[in-house]
């Protein structure tokens, strides 16, 4: 039985009801639905609004972080007002100011496959709006092993991708990412940008599939992956087929529980932790200040891109963008003492890699990065 | 000659490059010429005993090339060959 609309609802929805596909029934629909919205960031954002804004009686947010400065660039359910607050809070506040007719769960928490059962259960779909891999693959399994339609949009600087897996009917992430790409490999938007607006555009695009799917209308996007640039302005679509040999949905599973997505992935499910290489290779920004300082001969290498130069830099340093890191190597003394820097750290790790596998053994990856050394030892430098 | 359309992410390792014209017959041989024109590519799309890895999806139209021949899918002129890349950002 769908619940009813109070007149005040009718009032609402009405641009809803004035269409034959969504209708009253429709809307009601809507009204009994049940969303998981993984991230309240950049895609949760947009999904979020819209799914509220349209009346999907109850909405549950999943989110470990609070509001940054650096957030409100494209995370539009929160605002400057809510800096340091819990992002689940500060987009609860903000859903039920849209509409108070709804129901919002939150959850600040971090997914993990401990509690994912327990969190996903009272939902009849998953929308993912993370921003790491183990993520990810957490969530495709979790919708496999559950039988639940798994809302997948994913951006980068100017692209984006959005699907629908749902493995009843068609195939899942793993189906076409049986595994993720080696760490360091695709950075995260923490490290590589993103424009504002892309997640706006993808996450509104997951809000429709999900909105379709609650309704049964339409073609949803379940066995296509639109493909999405920003700076052509074009939108592709290519077929996915179900792989039977996916580890997870296909005719011999061998995922039939939920695993240790880091430990897959080989990276954090955290994409914007401070980039760490280990204590035995870290320095911190003040250990490095003071080394300079004592007048030690240290070789300092930025391996960001030449764009980020302007933003900020530290006096002396070399640029070998990680991208070409691997044919410089022959510039560089094995003898010298060496250390490596970012943004945050994640970049010079993999620098770092590269030196140590190349038998460099005095070499250093500088923790934190330059924001590290903003915040520590130079506070003349913006952090970004 | 047919071309291929190298995603954002893996732009750093090609000169930056968002399409490259390549001579070639098939997948097979416009990779190779892809990494011979950019070595560094290699590493991240091969292991290495030389097999694609896993998370490199290639499409020919709207076709995964697993669907059609394979690495030994023929190419035609005017043919784009796209890399899907997995991407995470949210």
């Amino acid at each position: 039985m769908l619940p009813e609309l109070t007149h005040e609802e009718i009032h609402r929805y009405s641009r809803h009801l004035l269409i034959p596909d969504v209708g009253l029934e429709g809307q009601r629909k809507l009204k009994a639905a049940s969303v998981l919205i993984v991230g309240t960031g950049g895609l949760g954002s947009p999904i979020a609004l819209y799914l509220a804004a349209a009346g999907v009686g109850r909405i549950g947010l999943v989110d470990y972080d609070v509001v940054d400065f650096s957030n409100l660039q494209r995370q539009i359910v929160h605002g400057e007002s809510r800096l340091g607050d819990l992002k689940v809070e500060s987009a609860r506040d903000r859903l039920l100011d849209l509409n108070p007719e709804i129901q919002v769960d939150i959850y600040n928490e971090f997914l993990t496959s401990d509690n994912a059962f327990e969190i996903a259960e009272p939902y009849d779909i998953i929308v993912d709006g993370t921003d790491n891999f183990p993520t990810r693959y957490l969530i495709n399994d979790l919708c496999v092993l559950t039988g639940k339609a798994n809302v997948y949009g994913s951006i980068y600087r100017f692209d984006g991708q959005a699907s629908v897996f749902d493995a009843r009917v068609g195939p899942c992430y793993r189906c076409l990412f049986p595994e993720p790409p080696p760490p360091g490999l695709v950075p995260s938007c923490a490290e590589g940008g993103v424009l504002g607006v892309l997640p706006g555009t993808i996450g509104s695009i997951q809000a429709t599939e999900t909105l379709k799917l609650i309704l049964g209308i339409g073609e949803p996007l379940i066995g296509r992956l639109l493909l999405y640039d920003a700076l052509d302005l074009s939108f592709q679509s290519v077929k996915l087929h179900k792989n039977p040999d996916c580890k997870v949905c296909g005719e011999h599973p061998e995922v039939t529980e939920l695993i240790d997505y880091e430990d897959f992935c080989g990276m954090p499910a955290r994409d914007h932790e401070e980039g760490s290489a280990g204590a035995k290779w870290d320095i911190t920004a003040v250990e490095l200040a003071d080394r300079l300082k004592a007048g030690e001969k240290l070789r300092l290498i930025d391996v960001r891109e030449p764009h980020e130069l302007e933003i900020s830099h530290l006096e002396g340093a070399e640029l070998i963008p990680l991208g070409e890191f691997a044919s410089h190597l022959s510039e560089l003394d094995s003898a010298e003492e060496i250390v490596v820097f970012c943004k945050v750290g994640t970049r010079s790790t993999r620098a770092l890699e590269i030196l140590a596998s190349a038998g460099f053994k005095k070499v250093k990856n500088l923790k934190g990065g330059i924001n590290a050394w903003a915040i520590n030892v130079d506070p003349s430098l913006p952090i970004y | 000659m047919p071309q291929l359309k190298i995603p954002t992410p893996l732009r750093p390792y090609a000169s930056g490059e968002s399409t490259l014209t390549l001579e070639g017959e098939t997948v097979a041989e416009i990779l190779e010429a892809m990494v011979d024109l950019h070595p560094q590519l290699r590493k991240h799309l091969f292991s290495e005993t030389g097999q694609l890895r896993p998370f490199v999806n290639l499409f020919l139209g709207e076709e995964n090339i697993n669907q059609l021949e394979g690495l030994q899918t023929p190419l035609e002129e005017g043919d784009t060959l796209l890399i899907i890349p997995s991407i995470a950002g949210g």
